[in-house]
């Protein structure tokens, strides 16, 4: 008899992939600017260190509620004996309008069909849970984020297919990638349960267009049993146009015959790990106009309820609406400002990106770089990175990309300095690569990597949570 | 689900749609009740006294007081305020060093010292509740069993079984012998189980227990690490009770028994334990839940599932500073034990007065009465009944003994650790009320005779409350019975709390 479950000795965890490989290394020889200057500088983390100061200079300001305290009386006890799954009403309501705020104020959202969940990992595997049966399949654009394979699908037994997006179009959802996706499931014998976008995407950080959410609900309109789940957890770092459009916004304008098909089955995931760097507090949610599924997926929070001391200092401080504004477009400028650095570094070595207006990150056209057109070459450019030019990124076959050559570069959780740095290293990389050998040490190269690899993952990796 | 549509059921899966998380049962059907009308000395003084949660209220003045004084405990204050944006940063599911060392040390100091913990093996869970859960997905299949004695803590059925697809193999124990563990009793389920072509992948057991109040002894702890061994099967120990021991016998950890045992004799690999604060400390709004394995690919695995309920950095920076600091934690572990010796000990007096029949405990924030004296007949429907009538005319919500799957009727679970001493008598006086009405309207001669003094008794508490009790009532109130519902069966907030004030 099998001592343990299928889940812990089978990997669809997916943390053996390359994409957590690379942290190894980073923490073996990390960059630090005086300690460590030939280090590895970590660019495949996906975090937002840009505003910190203005979280904390809240904070200053606000001494009461650090202190547990409200009008000047303890409210310690109340918050350590919270545990109402329905969360704390007062934060409910701030998440809300800030959410709202986020997105123009075109949309507003109704506190009880929100849902607080640990995270937006939790979000996500909760949604699946209500939404799918063990051996129903979900549609994903790719390239997508790479945790979604433990998200999606381990726990749950869900599967994931993914619609292929192409560079020949900048990655755009295409009606006939979506139809050849829904095709192999069938071909899988799978039952599709609906598509899950992430909007703006992670790696693309690129918005949706109209044109692409158009496809998207005609395809689940008239198949009843279809859910279109909307990851909007970058929706604040949208720092350039076109403006962020949220799927409840698309759901607003429609008419009424139409949304009356599909109000019930759309849902959107958020937290607040990205818009304000907070991915140690664990706040994610879940909002659906579906009552069967938010009453559903707030039992089911009993899994993973947010800390209610957070909910606390959380309500607080997005209660002020002067301060969220003030935040919201401070960070997003800055992030724009940060992603021009990127991008014009790159420029400057000959690599291009595809064109970006939000998330932390850029996606970057490597092919050029490629010695063959196959991920065996994608995975040696990598290593190569990683090794010779010390610098931590994520490679696209991580993401599930169908074309080899493309790389996420994160530019928002490490400091200015350090991007430049990061930036030289590139440019002396290519110029010393041009007209250096391809393929005659890639046999060695394939050998050691394959060793390399099969070290890795047979430990337990330090790999911190990330997008 | 009642009132969903039948769409519903097409649009969700059976896990959103079916009744496995349980929260239509009677357990959570008391909360309505509360909800509607709770009770408050000067605002509702006739309204439900809560006692169906098994909260530890007893000692926040120790940590407001210790908060107080170290404020670099929290990353808000002017003092903690530098270490702000390193831990909003940090989600490594590792955990925060300092806390997965303070948990180890807390946990260690809890039994004594007689054991310690490794920090590497500790997981953090979203609660008791998210760590239940996980271990379950680590180590069972959909379709699998656990073994669990009965009675077992309500929410089993959501936590082990709801989204995992495991199912719960009851192993019977009842009053006859104290409600034992048995070797016998765990043989006759297990081999049951196997003839049923059931795949049991291990037993649970929480120690101490909720809710019967008492910590395992050594020679059954041992014979369950035997019996789940020579099976090789896994067990599972939910300690979440483990410091709220407050007389003798004192603790006994299954992790002590595997110190003792050497390593050819246990297999350690097979067993696990489950902890929280939520009980010792007070702090379920926290949730810190903790899975402690001596299993090195349960802890690999299991800190990858760990994802799904972190501990929120805030509270792992603010936990570390409290349990690391020595001084304060054993001052509130012995101060905290004491104060819930006297409150069990004032408490089981009352229930003494009257003659009510209850489990001796040395533990737990409760106490397992028996008031199968007072039950029209001796089934779960007079239990049923009886329960209906201490909700909504004695207006105290206590669980009754069937909705933790109790094999025998009449066992009611009261807690007494969630509120302060001035509630505790008032609830005290409503129960001492309600017996000696209930034992007037009972035609049993043998009863009215033995008890002299409750007529003593009756004098002086009868003139403060108001109750009824005739079997008609008992008719309107099946009819009015709470419907399922959807509502937290957590505490929800009276409106009167600072919490809902808007800012």
């Amino acid at each position: 008899m099998r001592l343990l479950s299928r889940k812990a000795t089978c990997n669809t965890h997916g943390q053996d992939s390359s994409y957590f490989l690379g942290w190894e290394e980073y923490e073996k020889n990390p960059y630090d600017k005086v300690k460590n200057p030939n280090g590895i500088i970590q660019m495949g983390l996906a975090e937002n260190q840009l505003s910190f100061d203005l979280l904390e200079s809240w904070l200053a300001k606000n001494p009461d509620v650090s202190g547990f305290k409200r009008d000047g009386k303890s409210i310690f006890r109340e918050l350590a004996l919270f545990q109402d799954y329905h969360g704390l009403p007062l934060f409910k309501k701030a998440l809300v309008d800030f959410m709202a705020e986020i997105r123009g104020n075109k949309v507003t959202f109704d506190p009880n069909h929100m849902v607080l969940t640990a995270g937006a990992t939790s979000a996500n595997e909760t949604l699946m849970f209500c939404v799918a049966e063990e051996g129903d399949a979900f549609l994903l654009p790719t390239p997508y984020y790479p945790g979604f394979d433990r998200d999606l699908k381990w726990r749950t037994g869900v599967e994931i297919v993914p619609i292929q997006c192409t560079s020949s179009n900048n990655f755009r959802i295409t009606e006939s990638a979506l139809e050849q996706a829904y095709q192999d499931a069938r071909k899988r014998n799978l039952r599709v349960k609906g598509v899950l976008v992430t909007n703006p995407s992670n790696p693309l950080g690129t918005t949706l267009s109209r044109n692409e959410f158009d496809l998207l609900v005609d395809f689940i309109k008239d198949k009843e049993t279809m859910h279109l789940i909307s990851d909007e957890i970058y929706s604040g770092t949208v720092f350039s146009s076109p403006s962020f459009v949220s799927v409840m916004e698309i759901l607003k304008e429609m008419t009424p015959n139409d949304a009356a098909k599909i109000w019930n089955r759309v849902h959107v995931v958020y937290s607040l790990s990205k818009d304000l760097g907070l991915p140690g507090f664990r706040v994610g949610a879940i909002y659906s106009e579906n009552d069967a599924v938010v009453a559903a997926a707030t039992k089911m929070s009993s899994f993973g309820l947010v800390s209610s001391q957070t909910q606390y200092l959380l309500a607080a401080m997005l209660s002020d609406n002067k301060f969220t504004k003030k935040y919201i477009s401070e960070n997003q400028k800055r992030l724009r400002r940060r992603q021009r650095m990127l991008v014009t570094g790159l420029q400057k070595a000959g690599i291009k990106c595809l064109k970006s207006n939000a998330g932390l990150f850029c996606w970057v056209d490597m092919r050029h770089l490629l010695c063959s057109n196959t991920f065996e070459a994608e995975m040696e450019l990598w290593k190569k990175i990683v090794y010779q030019v010390g610098l931590n990124i994520s490679p696209g076959s991580s993401c599930h990309c169908s074309e080899p050559g493309w790389f996420r570069v994160c530019f928002a959780n490490m400091s200015q300095d350090t991007l430049n740095v990061a930036m030289k290293r590139v440019k002396n990389f290519v110029t010393d690569s041009t007209g250096a050998e391809c393929g005659s040490s890639s046999a060695c190269f394939t050998k050691s990597f394959s060793n390399w690899v099969f070290r890795l993952s047979s430990r337990d990796h330090r790999a911190p949570e990330e997008r | 689900m009642v009132g969903l549509s039948s769409k519903s059921y097409e649009l969700l899966s059976k896990i959103a749609t079916n009744e496995k998380h349980g929260e239509n049962s009677p357990y959570f059907d008391g909360w309505k009740a509360y909800d509607r009308d709770p009770y408050h000395p000067t605002r509702n003084p006739q309204g439900v006294i809560q006692m169906g949660l098994a909260e530890n209220q007893l000692c926040f003045d120790l940590i407001e007081e210790w908060l107080k004084k170290n404020p670099k405990a929290s990353i808000c204050t002017p003092e903690g305020l530098h270490q702000f944006r390193d831990i909003a940063n940090f989600q490594d599911y590792h955990g925060l060093p300092q806390f997965t060392s303070a948990v180890a040390k807390f946990m260690s100091k809890v039994r004594g010292g007689r054991v310690k913990f490794d920090p590497n093996r500790i997981l953090m869970s979203g609660g008791a509740t998210g760590a239940n859960e996980l271990i379950m997905f680590c180590l069972a299949d959909p379709g699998d069993a656990f073994l669990v004695p009965t009675p077992y803590y309500a929410a089993y059925p959501r936590d082990l079984c709801w989204r995992t697809g495991l199912r719960l193999i009851p192993v019977h124990c009842d009053s006859s012998n104290n409600f034992k563990i048995t070797r016998e009793a765990l043989e006759s389920s297990y081999k049951k189980a196997k003839d049923d072509n059931i795949n049991v992948k291990g037993l649970i057991i929480t120690n101490p227990s909720n809710p019967l109040g008492t910590s395992l002894d050594r020679d059954t702890l041992k014979s369950l690490v035997n019996f789940t061994n020579d099976n090789n099967i896994h067990l599972v120990c939910d300690e979440i009770y483990s410091a709220t021991v407050f007389d003798s016998p004192r603790f006994v950890s299954v992790a002590e028994i595997i110190e003792e045992m050497d390593d050819s004799s246990c297999k350690k690999e097979l067993i696990h334990i489950v902890y929280s604060l939520s009980k010792d400390m007070g702090f379920p709004g926290f949730r810190v839940g903790i899975v402690y394995s001596y299993n090195d690919i349960v802890v690999n695995c299991g800190r990858k599932m760990s994802s799904f309920g972190l501990v929120s950095s805030q509270t792992q920076h603010m936990l570390a500073a409290m349990l690391s600091d020595d001084e304060f934690v054993d001052n509130f572990l012995k101060e905290s034990s004491r104060r819930l010796a006297k409150r069990h000990e004032y408490f089981s007096k009352g229930l003494e007065e009257v003659n009510i029949k209850r489990f001796p405990s040395n533990a737990g924030l409760f106490y397992w009465m028996n008031l199968s004296s007072l039950l029209k007949e001796q089934s779960f429907e007079a239990e049923m009944a009886l329960w209906r009538v201490i909700i909504n005319e004695v207006k105290l919500n206590v669980s009754p003994g069937s909705s933790f799957n109790c094999l025998e009727p009449g066992w009611f679970r009261v807690c007494f650790a969630n509120m302060d001493d001035e509630t505790v008598e008032v609830a005290l006086n409503r129960i001492r009320a309600f017996v000696i009405g209930k034992e007037k309207t009972t035609k049993n001669n043998n009863r009215a005779k033995k008890n002299n003094n409750v007529v003593e008794v009756k004098k002086r508490w009868q003139q403060n409350l108001r109750l009824s009790f005739s079997s008609s009532r008992l008719l309107d109130h099946h009819e009015t019975v709470m419907s399922p519902h959807i509502l937290s069966p957590h505490s929800p907030i009276p409106a009167s709390s600072p919490l809902v004030q808007a800012t």
